[in-house]
């Protein structure tokens, strides 16, 4: 009889241990089913979760932005890298329309599109979108890019193993390979600034305040207001990034 | 050391229209155009063997072990020419120790490891244990102890367990299949997945990949049936050579429609990016992709595959057919591989402009290391069949 209940009790040990093992195993592979899909959710709801607004329509095109960036953030000097750079689009009577970017835009912009054939001319600065959906952040096959809690696209510099992958993802071309690091480089939103409430330096340097971030959770926050008042863009929307990067008056030319 | 900038200079002042400030380096160089090209090499030897032992194609039997020491061989130096193209290539091993799940990239060494250890090596265990037990026995010193090593002990050579070899090596090769076909369309979903990018961009990426694939590697091993046979001073089988042809002319068939397929398509829907994919392909493309990949490496082994399936006359001239058609077709598919990989940076992603590309000749990512990284495979062949001759190798009753 006692044996009887021993072997019976521990059947039903086995079995509820099997289920309960079956339903770890399943709830795991489940959730780490969802890998096909990437976004970046905010994890903690008392966090901010940051966001950027550019006006082009403030932009004069003076390239402080891109040389305080690289002063800042030990980016080199060779018109090669940048965090941050600006764009001049000319568009022509003709329907063209004409791209420069000469040294990103550090050492100012000489107009080379004659004016009786100029359309419209407007700067458009650059940077890291800090995509939800980053596809850099999908495509890192160690997880050396990450996305902070409060939603900035960031490189663990000791970990990134320089396969370029991240590279190649990047639609809006924000990374590059540090020549002397040798790993993948791209804006942080000057994460080491922000932590202590400054602002990025491009903002900071920034002389008419075309540059703008903050927290897109706090309804009262300017860069809200900012965007309720405003009709924005992001680039590129067609491939889903999740940008938090958006542009006031932006023109379709613009890519 | 300071980095040397010059080139970039070149390079910057032989841009065309705008790209963005930080693509003017092209970051994937011709050691990434090597990698597709010897991994297609693989799944594509490997599936020839599979004919031979899992559709029973008995024609095939002298190119099957030929094919199974390719694929390993070539499999070897898969990952050397990636790992050699990182610039912190003394963290490659992090892919496997702390993988990116949402990656397509990070689970390349598991692919990879699956296709080695379980598939490829066990293959070939089965296939020669009986053979190096003999070996073990019939020679002396040290070879006798590398063929008892590799037979990790297991001497039993009675009849109920050599058919359990054969068995288990079927099993293996049935499972090998799907295994190649994912070994290869992984490596095109690594490009078909960046949506950044529109030449790479298409479902239609990992299929191609692995059509071509199949369609190099089934070159590869009958050149090397042919070189093999020259070697040996052996008359080749041409009903061998026949029958490789004719899957040779079938599978290009399919790799051309897919291939032409993903190109209509394009041109028909002439998305975002067409105007700058199409000023590519008739500008900095031109050559790799309508001469040598479409012409040379396609449209001439087609027709001449085709008289080949007519033409049953002069032996020596079907030899000679084969062999400048295998030769061609690699030349097509490696230039594919070049088109895919070095073609999908040449243009901005901002559809304004284009940068240009100069492969150095010395170098870790030169000339020089490229063609290292493809000969190397052909050393390590030579070491195999010297170790393993299938010639020599016990016959069995079946």
């Amino acid at each position: 009889m006692g044996n009887e209940r021993v072997k019976s009790s521990r059947r039903k040990f086995l079995k509820s241990a099997a289920t309960a093992s079956v339903a770890i195993v399943g709830y795991t592979w489940l959730k780490s089913s969802q890998f096909l899909i990437h976004a970046a959710e905010p994890e903690d709801k008392n966090l901010p979760w940051y966001g950027i607004v550019i006006d082009i329509e403030k932009c004069i095109g003076c390239g402080m932005c891109a040389k305080a960036c690289k002063n800042e953030n030990d980016v080199p000097a060779e018109p090669f890298f940048f965090r941050t750079w600006v764009e001049q689009y000319t568009v022509k009577n003709d329907g063209s329309v004409e791209i420069i970017s000469p040294n990103g835009g550090i050492d100012g912009f000489k107009q080379t599109v004659p004016d009786e054939d100029i359309f419209k001319s407007y700067f458009v600065p650059k940077m890291c979108n800090h995509c939800a959906k980053s596809p850099c952040d999908q495509v890192c096959p160690v997880g050396a890019t990450y996305t902070s809690p409060e939603g900035v696209v960031l490189i663990d510099e000791k970990y990134c193993i320089g396969c370029r992958y991240c590279v190649q993802a990047c639609p809006y071309g924000c990374r590059f390979i540090h020549p002397e690091k040798k790993v993948a480089n791209k804006c942080t939103l000057c994460y080491h600034r922000i932590k202590k409430g400054l602002a990025p330096a491009c903002m900071e340097n920034c002389p008419t305040g075309s540059r703008m971030y903050g927290n897109l959770r706090d309804s009262n926050s300017e860069i809200v207001k900012f965007l309720k008042e405003h009709t924005t863009q992001v680039l590129r929307p067609n491939l889903n990034t999740g940008s938090k990067l958006y542009y006031n008056a932006l023109s379709s030319e613009v890519r | 050391m300071e980095p040397n900038y010059q080139h970039l200079y070149e390079i910057l002042a032989n841009s065309q229209g705008y790209i963005f400030p930080n693509e003017i380096d092209l970051q994937w160089g011709i050691l990434i155009v090597v990698y597709p090209f010897v991994t297609g090499l693989v799944a594509g030897a490997f599936i020839l063997a599979s004919l031979e032992r899992v559709f029973k194609d008995k024609i095939l039997k002298p190119t099957y072990q030929i094919a199974l020491l390719t694929a390993l061989s070539f499999l070897l130096v898969a990952t050397l020419p990636l790992i050699s193209h990182l610039s912190q290539p003394q963290r490659a091993y992090e892919i496997m120790i702390t993988p990116h799940g949402s990656s397509a990239m990070a689970i390349f060494g598991f692919v990879y490891l699956w296709y080695l250890m379980v598939v490829l090596l066990l293959e070939i265990w089965f296939d020669y244990r009986h053979s190096m037990v003999v070996w073990a026995d019939e020679k002396k010193g040290i070879m006798k102890w590398v063929y008892r090593i590799l037979t990790l002990g297991l001497s039993d050579i009675s009849p109920r367990t050599l058919t359990w070899d054969r068995k288990l090596g079927y099993f293996i090769t049935v499972v090998g299949i799907p295994s190649a076909f994912i070994l290869h369309g992984y490596v095109g979903f690594i490009f078909g997945s960046i949506k950044a990018n529109p030449w790479w961009s298409t479902p239609l990426m990992p299929i191609i990949f692995l059509f071509s694939a199949m369609v190099s590697g089934i070159s590869m091993v009958m050149l090397i049936y042919m070189v093999v046979s020259y070697i040996r001073t052996k008359t080749m089988d041409i009903n061998v050579l026949d029958s490789i042809g004719k899957y040779l002319f079938f599978v290009l068939i399919l790799d051309f429609t897919i291939e032409g397929l993903d190109q209509i398509h394009r041109i028909y829907e002439a998305e975002e990016s067409f105007e700058t994919i199409k000023l590519l392909v008739e500008g900095k493309l031109y050559l790799t992709l309508f001469i040598s990949q479409g012409l040379i490496g396609t449209i001439i082994p087609l027709i001449v595959l085709a008289f080949l399936q007519f033409y049953k006359g002069k032996i020596k001239l079907r030899k000679t057919l084969y062999f400048i058609i295998g030769i061609l077709v690699l030349i097509g598919v490696y230039s594919m591989r070049w088109n895919v990989v070095i073609g999908g940076q040449l243009f901005s992603k901002s559809f304004s402009g284009f940068t240009s590309f100069k492969v150095g000749l010395i170098g870790l990512d030169g000339t020089l290391m490229a063609a290292f990284w493809l000969i190397l495979p052909f050393g390590i062949l030579a070491f195999l069949l010297w170790l393993l001759p299938p010639w020599k190798m016990v016959q069995e009753e079946e």
